[in-house]
Order: structure tokens, then C-alpha cells, then sequence
């Protein structure tokens, strides 16, 4: 057991001392575009949506809980991405020819991008702040938005570090990267209500697990406990659901992989 | 002489989607030796060194280090070796001392014993000033140096070092060569793919050619050379008549293998040139055959190396797309 948190802490300590060393990258990381869709997206809607349709009192209040997500979908679907460029250079075989629990690579990703991930998230309710938006729950609620986003995170980080191991190149990655990430967040309640999108869009959004982590993050910082802890009890039982499915999809591609 | 075995091959086959990479390969790799894989990119060698350090699972044969089945006790395995994996396996943001550190943690060393074998290593292989740099401001042989230390931090038994002078200089090159041996004078068993002649023959006790997934011929660089059929004699004759009678003078004779006449002369293969040169100049002057010109050619690993794949190592595998 002793053995095995080494292994986990030297790794862990890896991701970030490489994002330490590159100052333009850790500057971004936490100063990351998803600011830009808060600031920019949700003031320059702030007229053109209709409050009857997004009941909130204003649009950057609304977009919050949305961009919140998106910066768990984004940091989620990237994280495989250091291992991918571990694979490609031999590091990665370097390591699994150490005696060591093969599961401490993955766990190491999956301490690194949560940390991060709750770190932007951060950023991003104090950005909200600057603009007036007051999480209606509290620093309560402020951990339950860390929690679901931790668990959104977990099967998006299985996803990507298992398409790390199985693509072809570093090419393949990043275009079904890109492929994926734009459908997931115009498919979902990031921007707009499932009540205001048009039925096929909203039918479909309904099947995507972000909308589920976006409908439950959003009562907690417009509306209050009592409206929030339905949603936020459901949220917890389909990301079980997503996560279980993810890993154990990954889990196969991991074994493979490692040995 | 008994000598003790460091790694058994066995019937060792590996096949991936249907194309046999290694096929019934059996060797063995003696303690204290430096074991060469010699052979052209897409021979099998890289396949069969990585079944040896555990990252392979063979298809069918078994391989052990030490013992050890490198499948079923692939922890053991783990412990006992190390592994320098070809150029490149670095992490450009850590630098020299971080990556030392890092395997140290993996291979569960007390932090102070860890400490103390990375300032060694820093010293053994000229790392100590640039040990706190980036790894990025390394040149390719500061890289190679530190990819040794790296392998040599858990005190392997063995160490597997794959292509190791890969695309370097000839001065950091003769450098790494250096460091193989002085590893091999502490007693450490080594094993290394190469695809340059020059480093099988300099660095190897014994070798194995492997070509198409399979063993060609193995034993040490001398002995495959003798095993050719000797050293070459070449021989120009100022009076190209006499040519016919030096040759059947020669052929009867017991330190020549065999003796051909050629357009200027003769080539006339010995198994030691220590009895054969004053025999030839003995019928030669005998004979009054008068020498132009004398050339004494050692059969080079090239020769070998044609001699049992049929082709030079610079060749592309005949399987290769054209």
C-alpha cells in the first residue's frame, strides 16, 4: 500500500511539474477559453435571450452553470492527451517496465485532471462572481458543483486516456476530439433550456450526460437547495451509470494496452 | 565450461494480426556477457527484447529472465532489469535529476538510498552539471547518457539496451560503447539490438543474426567469421601462365581450404594465416612464380551477414513496401 501511493504521488507530481514548467501553458490553463464563452458569450446575449425562456435573471447567471460543464467536458476529453504523447515517445513503455501497479498511471491522470479541472472550475464561479452571479447555495453548493463535476469527469477521462491508447496517431485524437466536443455542448442545456430548443435538438440532448450535469449545477446557483437536491440526486445516479460504462469500456482498452 | 544462464528462449513465436513477427526462436543468454540482436529494421529483434522485459506476451515459447517467466512473474522480471529504450523515451519539461527521482519512486527506493544512487549515476555518465536542466536543452548524447543512468537506477542484473547509439555522433557513440563495457567489467549481463555491424562486432561476446523472425546463426563475432571458411588470401602474379601451376601446387596442401584462380591471380581461403603465408610463398618461390602483389582480407561481420540472410543489412526486408 505504501509502495502504491509512491508510485501514484511520483506520477501525479510529474503532470505537475510539467505544467509548471511551461509557464504560457499553465497561464492558459487556468486563464482557459472557457472564460471567454462566460464573458463574451454571456454578455453579448444578455439581450438577444429571452428571460421567459432561460428563467434566470440574466443571461451570464444562466450561461454559468453551462460553462462550468464545458470546462469538465473539455479538461475530460483532453486528459488522455499527456499519455498519448507518452505512448508515442516510449515514456510510457519506460514506465510499465518499472515494477509498478499498472493502475497508478491511470489513477495518477485521474487525481491530476480532477485537481485542475476543480481549480478552473473555481476560476470560473469567481469570474461569474465579478459579473454579479451568487451561487444561491452557497460554498455548500459550491462543493456539490465540484463533486458533479468530478464525476462527469471521471468517465470523460477514462474515455479520452482509453482513445489515447488505442488511435493510431496523434492526429486521429485530436480530430475525433474535435469532432466530438462542439455536438456535445450544442446537444445539451449549455446554452439553452431543453424547452427552448427546437424538439429533435432538444429530444436528442436529453440523451447527452452533460445536460444532466449542467440541469442540476444550474439550480445551484440560480435557485436554491429545495429545487436543486431532485436534480442533483439524479445527477449522482446517471453519472454513476456513465462512469461504470466508461470505465469499464477503458478498463479493456487499458489492460490491453499495459499488460 | 558450465556457464551460468542469464535468459532462456524458447520456441519463442509472436504473431501480430496474422503476420508472424518472430517465429520458434531458442536461445539462451549466458551471465556476465554482452549479447548482441543483430539484424535489419523489421527483423524480430525489437519484438523479441521487448517479450524479454515484459512488454510483450509471447503468442506461444517462453522466455525467462533469471528464472523467471516473463509472463507469470512478470513483477520479478520487472525488478531485476533494467531497460534503455531507443532515443527519445525523455520528458522534455523534467530535467535529468526529476526523471532519476521519478524512477526512483517506481522502483520503491528509500528517498535518502535513491538520492544516493542518482548523485553516482549523475557522476558515472557526465550529467552532474546539467542534471538540473530542463531535459529539453539536452544534445541527443546528453539524452542517451541520461536514458542509461535511467536504466542503470535499480541495480538491473540485466540491462536491455535497444539500438543504443541510434542516430549518434561517432564521439558520443564511443562514448556509450565505453560505458557497455565498463557495465559488463562490474559483472552486469547485457543485452543489445543493434543494426550496425561495426557495434556487434566491437561490443558483442556472442551474437545472434536475425532475420525474418528467425535466427539466422549466433556465436561470438570471431567465431561466426571462422565459421565462414577463413581468411582470404589474394595473390597477383607478375606471369599469368603460371597461374594453373601454382594452383594445383597449393591445392594439395593442408592449410589451404580452398584455392581459386582468378583472372590476375589467386584467392586462396586459410584457416590461419600463421601456417598458410609461408607455405604460398614457399611453393611460390618453389615454383619461381613472381608476386606483384600480396592482400590478406579477415572476413568481415558483412560477409557473415550475407552469407546467411542473402543480403546486406542496409537492405529493406523483402516483405517491406518497395
Amino acid at each position: 500500500m505504501k509502495e502504491y501511493w509512491q508510485e501514484i504521488h511520483a506520477l501525479t507530481m510529474r503532470w505537475v511539474r510539467r505544467l509548471s514548467r511551461e509557464r504560457f501553458s499553465m497561464l492558459f490553463t487556468l486563464v482557459q477559453p472557457m472564460l471567454f464563452w462566460l464573458i463574451f458569450f454571456g454578455n453579448l446575449f444578455q439581450r438577444a435571450a429571452n428571460v421567459q425562456v432561460t428563467q434566470a435573471p440574466d443571461y451570464i447567471s444562466f450561461l454559468t452553470a453551462g460553462v462550468v460543464v464545458m470546462t469538465v467536458l473539455n479538461n475530460g476529453l483532453a486528459g488522455g492527451v499527456d499519455l498519448l504523447f507518452d505512448k508515442e515517445n516510449g515514456f510510457l513503455e519506460r514506465l510499465m517496465t518499472t515494477p509498478i501497479h499498472r493502475s497508478s498511471v491511470i489513477l495518477s491522470r485521474f487525481i491530476f485532471v480532477m485537481t485542475i479541472t476543480s481549480l478552473q472550475v473555481l476560476v470560473i464561479l469567481g469570474v461569474a462572481f465579478l459579473f454579479g452571479v451568487q451561487p444561491a447555495t452557497g460554498l455548500l453548493g459550491i462543493a456539490a458543483i465540484l463533486m458533479i463535476g468530478m464525476l462527469f469527469g471521471v468517465g470523460l477521462t477514462a474515455i479520452s486516456m482509453a482513445m489515447a491508447f488505442s488511435v493510431k496517431s496523434h492526429g486521429d485524437f485530436f480530430s475525433v476530439l474535435g469532432f466530438l466536443s462542439l455536438p456535445m455542448i450544442f446537444l445539451s442545456s449549455a446554452l439553452v433550456p431543453l424547452v427552448g430548443m427546437p424538439a429533435w435538438m432538444g429530444f436528442l440532448a436529453r440523451f447527452n450526460p452533460m445536460t444532466w450535469a449542467i440541469d442540476a449545477v444550474r439550480p445551484l446557483i440560480l435557485s436554491g437547495w429545495t429545487e436543486a437536491l431532485p436534480h442533483v440526486g439524479m445527477v449522482v445516479v446517471v453519472m454513476l451509470i456513465f462512469d461504470a460504462l466508461c470505465l469499464y469500456g477503458s478498463v479493456k482498452v487499458f489492460r490491453r494496452a499495459m499488460g | 565450461m558450465d556457464r551460468a544462464i542469464a535468459i532462456q528462449v524458447s520456441r519463442l513465436t509472436k504473431t501480430y494480426d496474422g503476420h508472424m513477427a518472430v517465429s520458434d526462436l531458442s536461445f539462451q543468454v549466458y551471465s556476465g556477457e554482452i549479447f548482441g540482436l543483430l539484424g535489419p529494421n523489421g527483423a524480430g529483434k525489437s519484438t523479441t527484447l521487448r517479450t524479454l522485459i515484459t512488454l510483450l506476451t509471447p503468442t506461444s515459447g517462453t522466455a525467462s529472465v533469471l528464472g523467471h517467466d516473463t509472463v507469470r512473474e512478470a513483477d520479478v522480471v520487472r525488478q531485476l532489469i533494467g531497460y534503455v529504450p531507443q532515443e527519445r523515451a525523455i520528458d522534455r519539461f523534467l530535467t535529468g535529476r526529476e526523471h532519476l527521482e521519478l524512477l526512483g519512486a517506481l522502483y520503491h527506493l528509500p528517498k535518502a538510498e535513491a538520492a544516493k544512487r542518482i548523485a553516482e549515476l549523475l557522476k558515472l555518465v557526465e550529467l552532474e552539471e546539467a542534471a538540473d536542466r530542463a531535459a529539453k536543452t539536452y544534445s541527443g548524447g546528453m539524452k542517451r547518457k541520461l536514458d542509461i543512468a535511467c536504466g542503470l537506477l535499480p541495480d538491473p542484473k540485466i540491462l536491455f539496451l535497444d539500438e543504443p547509439t541510434l542516430g549518434l555522433d561517432v564521439q558520443s557513440r564511443l562514448r556509450i560503447w565505453d560505458y557497455v563495457r565498463m557495465l559488463k567489467a562490474r559483472g552486469m549481463t547485457i543485452v543489445m539490438t543493434t543494426n550496425y555491424l561495426d557495434e556487434a562486432d566491437q561490443l558483442c561476446d556472442r551474437l545472434a543474426i536475425i532475420d525474418g523472425g528467425k535466427i539466422k546463426t549466433l556465436g561470438s563475432p570471431a567465431e561466426l567469421k571462422v565459421g565462414l571458411g577463413g581468411d582470404i588470401v589474394s595473390l597477383t602474379l607478375k606471369d599469368q601462365s603460371k597461374i594453373p601451376t601454382l594452383v594445383s601446387a597449393l591445392t594439395r596442401q593442408p592449410a589451404m581450404r580452398a584455392v581459386k584462380a582468378t583472372p590476375t591471380g589467386l584467392d586462396i581461403r586459410v584457416e590461419s594465416p600463421e601456417k598458410a603465408l609461408p607455405a604460398i610463398l614457399e611453393s611460390a618461390n618453389r615454383l619461381d612464380c613472381q608476386l606483384e602483389f600480396i592482400e590478406y582480407h579477415r572476413p568481415r561481420l558483412d560477409d557473415v551477414f550475407i552469407a546467411h540472410t542473402g543480403r546486406r543489412i542496409q537492405d529493406e526486408t523483402p516483405n517491406a513496401a518497395e
